[in-house]
């Protein structure tokens, strides 16, 4: 509305309105409306190939398409199939498994090297840039393959036990081991919630902390009583950000096993099989089934998280 | 010129540590030093690692875990650049012009939809609104297979179209929402102004907006870059001829067509395909920091 008043405001103020002027006056919501529309063309018309495969795949997943054939209507048979389908329990498995080791412990370092970059070192643009470069790269072929070679059985993290005559294991080719491997590259990638962390701890105001050492209050009680309730929004955010992406995981488990998700299914992760199932056996309607299936699962954590945060997440108002 | 140095919310902070924290005595401020350089070492370890290797010959690389190459070999950029079935630049020009198009589509796209959420008003606009920012969640795998059947019907596959048109419809709402920010941080009275000057809402939107909004397209830049430069899945679905391989796809080929003796020539390809990264993370830092600050992009 205030748009709206300034508007008129703004062209009865002008001098000698012109014709043009005189026009865009009488209609000046009607345009601005249509105005609004013509900007959002381009949304509009990505939405709809957003909204339609939305329903679109959420129809196929009650079917058997195979994208050479029709679809034939299946009812819940490809949700009946799926909890009896052993590979598929396996990828939920390695992804659980995957995200719930690495979310919270990445979680914890960005935190612990945010509040230790917090206290006013020089050199802070360095180090920050230092730790959050890894996070542009975590996803690149080229970095899985790196650590592909580092923790083979010849690389250097095996190089670095036999310094302290430890005989390493086969990381990448034991299943016990290979997604240990892929957990520690997601940790690797605390950079990007570490400068999350960052920009909330210094909206934190100094004044909280010299009143509480003027009243005596240790690090510690400073840290949980000041620090921790201030930024636990950021905190919250960083935590369902990290599981959703960390739920969609596809590039570290097909580089890593060579598109397999071996060794023994060990990085076999559910977007992978999801991949596998649609797009290398074509059972389409299963691999729509999957995918509602992980939204849901997504849709529940989030939701769980919310409730939750209630609980834990202090809003400042 | 004045315009153009408008203060905006998304300014920088000066970079000086806040002056409460200068705290503990200088043996405990060296001993953070310490420990946060051995960390960042820790970090980086792998990238030199890989870097040192790509120019030590392939007997080499696993003997020696030191950083400094005794034998200083450049023949395996050479053979990494021709192991392939095209010299390897056929892969980075194939993988810049997915990029270019994805930033300016990005760019332009994301730009229109966040004036209109930030400066209309129309019918509508909360709805829009809500619904852009719902689709953040949204994993997108439950949209894959009737993309994927869409595309396919349109004769899009084997080449970049299901790769670079989706950018062009405003598609991701991060930016869509980052501009937004950045466009309420600016004053009103500029539009009120180009209007009264006879700018029509598109005008003003060129010639007003779109300069200010500079640093915001410069974050949406350097982001597309780097996530279209590092892209696998949609190359890995839509490209099936090798001739049109992106450079992660050209990259994993080396992978499967090469014996254990080709890590040297692979190492090399590597680096050259996250050296683009590296270099646009050192130009671009200060967006880069800046847009995950206020947006928690990865």
């Amino acid at each position: 509305m205030s748009v709206l008043t300034k508007q008129t405001h703004g062209s009865a103020a002008a001098p000698a309105a012109q014709s043009g002027g005189q026009r865009r006056r009488g209609n000046s919501r009607r345009t601005n409306q249509r105005s609004g529309y013509l900007f959002l063309l381009p949304w509009f018309i990505g939405m709809l190939f957003t909204i339609i495969p939305f329903f679109a795949s959420l129809y196929l997943a009650f079917t058997d398409y195979n994208l050479f054939t029709e679809p034939n209507f299946v009812g819940l048979a490809n949700f009946q199939s799926m909890f009896e389908d052993p590979r598929l329990l396996q990828s939920l498995k390695v992804t659980f498994i995957y995200t719930f080791v690495s979310v919270p412990i990445s979680l914890a370092i960005a935190l612990l090297v945010a509040l230790v970059l917090n206290r006013g070192l020089s050199g802070l643009s360095i180090y920050r840039s230092v730790y959050y470069l890894p996070s542009l790269l975590g996803g690149s072929v080229a970095i899985v393959m790196l650590w592909r070679y580092i923790f083979g059985n010849d690389g250097i993290v095996n190089g670095f036990l036999r310094w302290f005559g430890i005989q390493g294991p086969a990381w990448v080719t034991d299943p016990e081991f290979a997604l240990s491997t892929l957990i520690v590259l997601n940790v690797w990638t605390f950079g990007s919630p570490m400068v999350i962390f960052l920009a909330g701890l210094r909206q934190v105001p100094a004044m909280y902390y010299e009143a509480a050492s003027i009243d005596g209050a240790s690090r510690w009680r400073q840290f949980r009583n000041i620090t921790l309730p201030l930024i636990s929004p950021i905190i919250f955010f960083n935590l369902i950000m990290q599981l959703i992406g960390s739920f969609q995981t596809f590039t570290q488990g097909y580089v890593m096993s060579g598109g397999t998700g071996g060794p023994a299914d060990s990085t076999l992760f559910y977007n992978l099989y999801l991949y596998q199932k649609g797009f290398t056996e074509f059972e389409m309607g299963y691999a729509s089934a999957m995918a509602w299936l992980l939204l849901m699962i997504i849709a529940i954590f989030t939701a769980i998280n919310f409730i939750a945060s209630k609980f834990w997440v202090f809003y400042d108002n | 010129m004045a315009l153009l140095e408008l203060p905006v919310k998304n300014k920088p902070k000066k970079e000086t540590a806040p002056e409460d924290a200068l705290t503990g005595t200088p043996g405990t401020r060296f001993s953070r030093h310490l420990i946060l350089c051995l960390v960042g070492l820790v970090m980086l370890y792998p990238l030199l690692w890989l870097i040192s290797s790509s120019f030590k010959p392939s007997n080499d690389i696993f003997r020696q875990l030191g950083l400094w190459p005794e034998n200083w070999d450049f023949s395996n950029y050479e053979q990494g650049w021709t192991a392939l079935n095209q010299p390897f630049h056929v892969y980075l020009i194939n993988s810049l012009i997915v990029v270019v198009f994805s930033i300016v589509g990005n760019i332009f796209s994301c730009a229109l939809a966040a004036y209109a959420f930030a400066r209309m008003e129309f019918t509508g606009r909360k709805l829009f609104f809500a619904l852009m920012l719902g689709t953040l969640m949204l994993p997108g795998h439950v949209l894959l297979v009737p993309q994927y059947i869409i595309f396919s019907q349109l004769g899009w596959l084997d080449t970049y179209l299901p790769l670079i048109v989706p950018n062009f419809m405003a598609t991701n709402a991060f930016f869509i929402f980052l501009m937004v920010q950045f466009m309420k941080a600016l004053p009103r009275e500029l539009d009120d102004a180009a209007q009264i000057d006879g700018c029509g809402p598109f005008r003003t939107f060129l010639r007003v907006i779109m300069p200010l909004c500079v640093p915001a397209m410069a974050t949406t830049a350097i982001f597309t870059f780097i996530s279209t430069w590092n892209e696998f899945f949609g190359p890995l679905l839509y490209i099936q001829n090798q001739d049109l391989y992106t450079v992660p796809l050209a990259l994993r080929a080396f992978m499967d067509s090469e014996g254990q003796s080709m890590w040297g020539p692979m190492f090399a390809m590597s680096v050259v395909s996250i050296a683009p990264i590296i270099g646009f993370f050192i130009a671009g830092q200060k967006y880069l920091i800046n847009g995950i600050a206020t947006t928690g992009l990865k």
